[in-house]
């Protein structure tokens, strides 16, 4: 597909004629053991179309029956929210067709959701910004297309298309925010900061992986501007599937400067949906909203209304276990960290990277000096999310005791962590399969100092002259035929032994 | 015996005959294979016969007997399902083309519980297509002939199973009832059919038309086989979230009992709006004049009868034709093509759309068509309130006007349908006169009760039914009334109603 590129405004710029509005719309994939209306298993990866039965496959005849894990991990979701959690409920009908919906219709939730009117508090660069949550409802995810030939993975151009239905059915829960205004210039910040932010309540609550590589946790980022000052806001584009956190950021950037662009033509923004482009952290359009599709929505005949008993309620929201953000402030605490500092590791996604390695014995601040700096910079190279490195919170944990017992030194900890991000095992293996431990006062490293002895008198004769620091000379000579692999402190006193004498 | 003896038992009887070990089941069995064979290409009841594996099970439970087996009351029984019911390994169409060829995966729990029970599948038996329709005029395959007449229709929608079973290719059947689709073929065919208390089957591996008026029922010669299969059939199931999880009656009992007569101390309400004072347009004069033989009779027997209004009652129709349809046209969606039935131009030269829009296109009848279009425009955005909202208050208006007649009377009772069974052809040109067969069982549907319809007679050779309604989960007062009519109807009479006949009147020489 080629499209002329978009004009674009710089992103300064945008701000200051435009204010942006965003809002998002969050699903995430249950983690519960059977599918949200039957009992086929919902383990990601299986071969496909072998987690499917006559419900979930829409045969004719079969009906659904909620799966009331779910429904107990939606509401837990809403209280973690501070939402209403509803005493009437009812699931609706979401009618239109594609090969992925096998009904012909979403079972999903319209005018009854389960959980109502919370929000949740967001910081960034030591602001605090209040996101208002609309609603939380509980759904069933679609099965996955896969387009095969043609050059762009969708139907267009395609050959043929494949439909696997392991996910369809699996328990999705929607959580959609009032539109965000007052973010200005933060606004992809924002949206990224409540993504991490809603991910970490959802992981804290076990209600799902939110593994966003997976598709367990898929945003849709919605975002206008309009010119500052004005009283209406602009027309929004809805940018679909954007999964990884750094994409929230991105998409909504991008949107700015192409939507400023637009309207600085005197343009219209097309009232669409939009496809993002990790690639290119570009979007281009997707479906046009413009004339709406009217989704028929009615109550589901087939199920009956859920009437959550408010005792049961109230006890799910005192059994919720300690939420991210008393979670920080209480590590603050027991790490000694300010609150710009605890920014960091969140924003940097590091937060549960960091807290895994502290429990698996390393200090909090070689936890975070490893996570925050070398690793940080690796991912940065490598264009990945922290979370996506080849290296175990254990395994940093692993390599911070090597170098507490002097096992290795810095340089021989970066070469190692090199060892293990290529996959040849953890710490220790590294370590010996690479023959990078810090040398004792080995044959091989006597050898190598008095060589280096032997072969600079004139160094040998400054020392014993008085000038100790020409010393440094023949502890390089030492280190540079050792390659780094010997103990500099070693070295030099081994050195003195010798040269300066008993 | 011969096959024609055998296969005029009513079910209970050949069940005795059966236990005892004067009849097997392959005999029983092959007595039915023979009489489909020699008159279903007249009568047109069934879509699917495998007189093969019918025989296999049949001797399986013969075996099974011989072997000393502890078997239960239905084993060895035939029995024929309406197409609607998915049955494993066994082409299920619901009647129509789109389905064509499809043989479901799993079994529905009626006929998983029918299997279980011991009974012989003899076949799927005909319907309009999709359960739409007032007589199985509407199938997508073939037309079925009432055995009273065969230039008459059977009922609809399930009026191969009234047309199998009146017509002796089938001791008793399961049907459907959405509008009426049990109660009113029952009626014109001369047999007992039973819409029981909505959730009190399970619907599950019935292929939806209205999921929330779908219910699954016996078509039976007596009131006793009915309440027999009822029996056999109901109780709670954990695969259908609307199935009732409460202790069902004794039906069966309450049949036997029901037809000792006494109906002392029973409080019977005529409805007005069905047929009474100035309600009559439509209600053939013949259907009046056996209601009100029924009353008598009802009166004669020890109950009090008095007229109930139920004003909300003639607003059922309305309703009734934006919720179904609008629920149709959300269940039928799943038929585009895509993992079962017929796939139409999947060529490479018609994109994904057209091969849905295609395959829907020549895979449904008319009258599936028409329903879907109704139902989609009810619930779009803007009418939604108008049509769909508005018709469910009334849905609320009529369970009301039950629940406030309940409070003063046991049972109400009306004709099934305001006509024998009409010529077919005769409607076909005209839904609205089709749709008029509904009138008089669209309300105990849409509040989702038990209904029953019993024979109360002939007009002009034709059967004439009876209709009573209960409260929900009393469907034994049903089968207690319906038992009660029926004794006192066949003992008048000196023999069954089924047995003027003019074909069975024919074939054992002629009614005195």
């Amino acid at each position: 597909m080629t499209t002329t590129p978009d004009r674009l405004v710089d992103f300064d710029e945008v701000l200051t004629r435009y204010e942006p509005v965003i809002g998002l719309e969050t699903h995430v994939e249950l983690g519960t053991a059977s599918k949200m209306f039957c009992g086929c298993s919902t383990t990601f990866g299986a071969d496909p179309n072998t987690q499917t039965c006559p419900v979930c496959l829409g045969l004719p005849g079969s009906l659904p029956v909620a799966n009331a894990a779910a429904v107990e991990h939606t509401i837990r979701i809403g209280l973690a929210l501070g939402c209403r959690i509803a005493t009437w409920s009812r699931f609706a009908r979401k009618n239109y067709f594609y090969p992925d919906i096998p009904k012909g219709f979403q079972t999903s939730q319209y005018d009854e959701p389960l959980c109502t009117a919370g929000h949740l508090d967001v910081e960034v660069d030591g602001e605090t910004y209040r996101v208002e949550i609309e609603r939380v409802h509980l759904e069933e995810d679609t099965g996955k297309n896969l387009h095969v030939g043609g050059a762009t993975g969708r139907i267009h151009g395609a050959d043929h298309s494949l439909v696997d239905f392991n996910r369809a059915g699996i328990p999705l829960v929607e959580i959609v925010t009032r539109p965000i205004p007052g973010t200005g210039a933060k606004a992809p910040e924002v949206a990224r900061a409540y993504v991490t932010e809603l991910r970490e309540i959802v992981q804290a609550l076990g209600a799902s992986d939110v593994r966003m590589e997976q598709g367990s946790l898929r945003c849709d980022v919605n975002t206008s501007l309009a010119p500052i000052g004005s009283l209406e806001w602009g027309t929004r584009t809805e940018t679909k599937n954007v999964n990884s956190l750094r994409s929230v950021e991105r998409s909504v950037r991008y949107e700015m400067r192409r939507q400023a662009a637009v309207l600085d033509a005197e343009g219209r923004v097309l009232q669409e949906t939009r496809h993002f482009h990790e690639d290119t952290g570009s979007t281009s359009p997707g479906r046009s909203k413009e004339e709406a599709t009217d989704y028929r929505y009615f109550p589901e005949p087939d199920l009956v209304p859920l009437a959550p008993d408010a005792a049961w309620v109230e006890k799910l929201g005192a059994d919720l276990p300690e939420l991210p953000a008393a979670r920080r402030a209480r590590l603050m605490e027991e790490w000694g960290l300010s609150a710009t500092e605890m920014a960091w590791l969140v924003n940097a996604d590091a937060l549960g990277l960091v807290t895994d390695t502290v429990a698996a014995g390393a200090s909090p601040a070689d936890a975070r000096k490893w996570w925050l700096g070398e690793l940080a910079r690796r991912a940065n190279d490598a264009g990945v999310e922290l979370t996506q490195l080849a290296v175990t919170p254990a395994q940093v944990a692993e390599l911070t005791a090597l170098l507490a017992d002097g096992t290795i030194n810095d340089q021989l900890a970066r070469q190692t962590l090199d060892g293990v991000l290529a996959g040849e095992g953890g710490p220790k293996q590294v370590v010996e399969a690479r023959g990078l431990a810090v040398m004792g006062e080995s044959d091989e490293l006597v050898a190598a100092v008095e060589a280096a002895i032997a072969g600079a008198p004139d160094v040998v004769e400054k020392v014993r002259g008085g000038k100790v620091q020409a010393l440094g000379a023949l502890v390089g000579a030492v280190m540079k035929t050792t390659r780094g692999k010997a103990d500099a402190a070693t070295v030099k006193r081994m050195l003195e032994e010798r040269v300066v004498g008993s | 015996m011969s096959s024609t003896e055998l296969t005029d038992l009513d079910a209970a009887e050949l069940g005795r005959r059966l236990a005892g070990g004067e009849v097997s089941s392959v005999e029983a069995t092959r007595a039915y294979l023979d009489r489909i064979e020699a008159e279903d290409g007249a009568v047109g009841a069934y879509l699917h016969v495998d007189g093969e594996t019918a025989l296999q099970r049949a001797a399986a439970v013969d075996a099974a007997r011989a072997a000393g087996e502890e078997l239960g009351p239905l084993a060895g029984l035939p029995v024929a399902l309406k197409d609607v019911f998915v049955t494993e390994g066994v082409p299920t169409t619901s009647g129509s083309k789109i389905l064509e060829g499809w043989r479901p995966p799993y079994d529905a729990t009626v006929a998983r519980r029918l299997k279980d029970a011991g009974t012989v599948l003899l076949g799927k038996t005909n319907m309009d297509e999709f359960a739409m329709g007032s007589s199985t005029e509407n199938s997508a395959y073939r037309v079925t002939r009432n055995p009273w007449d065969l230039a008459r229709i059977p009922g609809g929608s399930s009026g191969g199973s009234s047309a199998a079973v009146a017509g002796g290719l089938a001791p008793w059947a399961l049907g459907t009832d959405t509008g009426g689709s049990i109660r009113q073929p029952a009626a014109v065919t001369g047999l007992v059919g039973h819409k029981p208390t909505y959730g009190s089957v399970s619907r599950y591996g019935l292929i939806a038309f209205s999921s929330s008026l779908d219910q699954a029922g016996p078509m039976a010669r007596t009131v006793l086989d009915a309440a027999v299969l009822h029996e056999a059939i109901g109780g709670h199931d954990p695969r259908d979230s609307t199935s009732i999880d409460a202790p069902s009656p004794p039906l069966a009992e309450c049949a036997r009992r029901g037809a000792t007569g006494d109906l002392k101390g029973l409080r019977v309400g005529v409805v007005r709006e069905l047929g009474g004072e100035g309600h009559t347009d439509g209600y053939e004069e013949g259907v009046l004049a056996r209601m009100a033989e029924a009353v008598q009779l009802i009166e004669g027997m020890g109950a009090e009868v008095r007229e109930v209004s139920c004003p909300s009652f003639d607003l059922a129709l309305p309703a009734y034709y934006l919720i179904a349809p609008s629920e149709a046209s959300s269940n039928l969606a799943r038929f585009e093509g895509m993992r079962f039935g017929i796939r139409v131009a999947d060529d490479g030269r018609h994109d994904l759309d057209e091969v849905m829009a295609l395959t829907r296109e020549q895979g449904f009848g008319p009258e599936v068509k028409r329903r879907i279009i109704l139902g989609t425009y009810a619930l779009s955005a803007g009418y939604y309130d108008a049509y769909y909202g508005q018709a469910q208050k009334v849905r609320t208006l009529i369970t009301r006007d039950f629940t406030a007649a309940f409070a003063d009377v046991d049972v109400l009772i009306s004709p099934t349908t305001p006509s024998v069974a009409f010529p077919i052809g005769s409607r076909v040109d005209d839904p609205l006169a089709m749709y008029a067969a509904d009138l008089c069982t669209l309300p105990a549907s849409l509040a989702g009760l038990p209904a029953t319809s019993v024979p109360c007679g002939l007009s002009e050779g034709l059967p004439v039914g009876l209709q009573i309604m209960a409260p929900a989960l009393a469907d034994d007062r049903c089968y207690s009334l319906a038992a009660a009519v029926e004794a006192a109807l066949d003992s008048a009479r000196g023999h069954r109603l089924l047995d003027e006949l003019p074909t069975r009147a024919g074939a054992t020489g002629g009614a005195a």
